[in-house]
């Protein structure tokens, strides 16, 4: 379960987070919604251990294992994927040896054996296959050249084969059509597990029609300000954050 | 200015430097008081194995100047030109190659070294009509040593000419390729690349000149440079007048690594004919960290993330080379030099 206390975070001097707590349990998924400016990325991107943001203040504990003294590759070997807003493109880096590159680094920082080619690929043809990815784009370029649907669904494909058991959507559905959504909601669906914390961060409620959560947080101003069930979404998105923004 | 003929009257005022324009970023006078003996014959068993023995047809080998002069490369021949230079000498070598009308040959060169020589090799290689030469650089000399090569490349009508350099950098390492391009449908890509640390430094210069109608040059040259280390580019394509349908383009990119590392690039095209198709676009820049922080994020740590880029970086231009055994030793020699 991940539990974060009373986390403060600031870019540049400029306090983002400020004083924000949180606890999701394993085996539910969490979403946390609220305004631009809110810290929404900013909270993906300190569990995550990007460059660039302090954290003066407050921890953030996965499985009883301090995140934040983590570097960012370590705290994936553990389970802690995002799924970019923004997925980079890697170019000369094709998708296939990208992925492979990525699981066997994680096995390795757990001490487990790598795995062989013919197991690589019999795992990414079936979970590509499960997401509608034609399996030629694999050879190409990560993300070069790719549409905006089909990068979150390379987005998925990487969760799917890298099994994390701290999942973060970052605006997932940003940028997708109503069937690039669907089959992207399905391969999230399809990773809901009773060992896997899930984090959905969204500004809208249109995504959490596909992925339900059992809790729905609303950010605001650094910190979560209210807490409820999905219902609470159906309110944000019939009355707005402006009641959030004033109580913050 | 003339390296050669300064090495053989061992009269270093003769030597390039920074106020020849051509070599201002490549200073070999102000380096250089006085240019050292003569180097000692080095003899074959001396030398041993260059970096391409196992895949040609033919080897011809210069230790420390001397060696086969002239080599005539036949369809279907893979020669290795192997120059090596040992011990803290000077010496100069010239070396004519010939590939007649219609042939398809390789021509593997390659440069190693150990000691703080001062070595030139002057190169003249002459392409028949409808001839065709892949031509390999692989220079890697000691970190100690000063190497120029110097290539004179003369095109027939319809003859191909592709070229990859790589190079390693040393003292001060300079690998120039000037082309005289008929036009009549003859083609050219001229490709390179320089990987660079500790206080090495390369210069690849090429020079271009367009004479007449219908040529094509398709050039790209990439480079990493980190420490002290210091990667110069000069690439110029002259298209003379009457050079009318002659499509041209070249790039040049650049990774610096560090602070201290620095590259110096002059890209210049100077057109005198009409209706051309000429490009060239020039980017220097540090590696991209929110990628890299992508990668990481995937579990990757940091080292290996960025060579995985660097590697991919410099990957379009090794991918380019046709001849497969060479391309697998480039692939080998960058992820070496690149790896974290």
């Amino acid at each position: 379960m991940l539990k974060i206390q009373d986390l403060h975070a600031a870019v540049a001097g400029k306090a983002i987070l400020k004083g924000l707590s949180l606890e999701v349990p394993k085996g539910e998924v969490h979403a946390i919604m609220g305004p631009n400016g809110a810290g929404k990325s900013t909270l993906s991107y300190v569990l995550t251990g990007r460059e660039g943001y302090e954290v003066p203040q407050g921890s953030a504990v996965l499985d009883g294992e301090d995140l934040l003294a983590l570097e960012p590759n370590a705290r994936a070997a553990r389970g802690v994927f995002l799924s970019f807003q923004y997925p980079l493109e890697i170019p000369g880096v094709p998708a296939l040896t990208f992925i492979r590159t990525a699981l066997n680094a994680q096995r390795k920082a757990r001490g487990e054996p790598e795995v062989t080619a013919p197991q690589f690929l019999k795992l990414v043809r079936e979970k590509s296959a499960a997401l509608k990815i034609d399996f030629e784009m694999l050879k190409r370029g990560l993300n070069v050249g790719f549409s905006g649907g089909e990068k979150k669904r390379m987005e998925i494909l990487q969760m799917a084969v890298l099994e994390p058991r701290l999942l973060i959507l970052d605006e997932t559905d940003s940028g997708l059509d109503i069937d690039a959504l669907r089959i992207v909601s399905e391969g999230v669906n399809a990773m809901r597990s009773p060992e896997r914390s899930m984090l959905v961060i969204t500004h809208y409620q249109r995504l959490l029609d596909y992925i339900k959560p059992d809790r729905v947080h609303v950010l605001s101003a650094g910190r979560i300000v209210a807490s409820g069930g999905p219902e609470l979404a159906l309110e944000l998105e019939r009355e707005g954050y402006d009641r959030y923004a004033r109580a913050a | 200015m003339n390296l050669a003929t300064a090495i053989q009257a061992r009269d270093a005022d003769a030597l390039p430097g920074r106020r020849d324009e051509d070599w201002r970023w490549t200073d070999i006078r102000g380096l250089i008081r006085t240019v050292p003996e003569p180097s000692a014959p080095l003899a074959p068993a001396a030398a041993g194995a260059g970096p391409f023995a196992g895949l040609a047809t033919h080897t011809v080998l210069i230790g420390n100047g001397h060696g086969e002069a002239a080599i005539e490369i036949a369809d279907d021949q893979v020669v290795a030109l192997d120059v090596v230079s040992q011990g803290d000498g000077s010496h100069a070598a010239s070396v004519w190659i010939n590939v007649p009308a219609g042939a398809n040959a390789t021509l593997l060169e390659s440069y190693r070294g150990q000691g703080s020589y001062l070595a030139h090799t002057a190169l003249s290689i002459r392409l028949g009509e409808g001839a065709r030469l892949e031509r390999i650089v692989l220079a890697d000399e000691d970190a100690e040593g000063v190497a120029v090569s110097q290539a004179e490349v003369d095109l027939a009508a319809k003859s191909e000419f592709v070229q990859t350099t790589l190079a390693g950098g040393a003292r001060r390492q300079r690998l120039e390729t000037r082309v005289r391009h008929p036009g009549g449908h003859a083609q050219l890509r001229l490709d390179g690349v320089y990987l660079l640390a500790g206080k090495r430094h390369a210069d690849l210069t090429t020079a271009v000149t367009h004479a007449a109608v219908d040529g094509l040059t398709d050039q790209l040259t990439k480079g990493v440079v980190r420490d002290q280390a210091r990667g110069v580019f000069q690439g110029r394509i002259v298209v003379a007048e009457g050079a009318d349908h002659t499509e041209a383009k070249m790039g040049h990119h650049a990774l610096i690594l560090s602070d201290k590392a620095e590259v110096d690039a002059k890209p210049e095209l100077e057109i005198y004919a009409d209706d051309v198709s000429c490009a060239h676009g020039n980017t220097v820049g540090a590696l991209d960290e929110e990628a890299l922080f992508y990668i990481r994020q995937r579990g990757v740590p940091e080292a290996e993330a960025r060579a995985l880029l660097t590697t991919a970086f410099v990957g379009e231009v090794i991918e380019r080379i046709a001849h497969e055994g060479a391309r697998e030793i480039a692939r080998e020699w960058a992820a070496e030099r690149l790896k974290g």
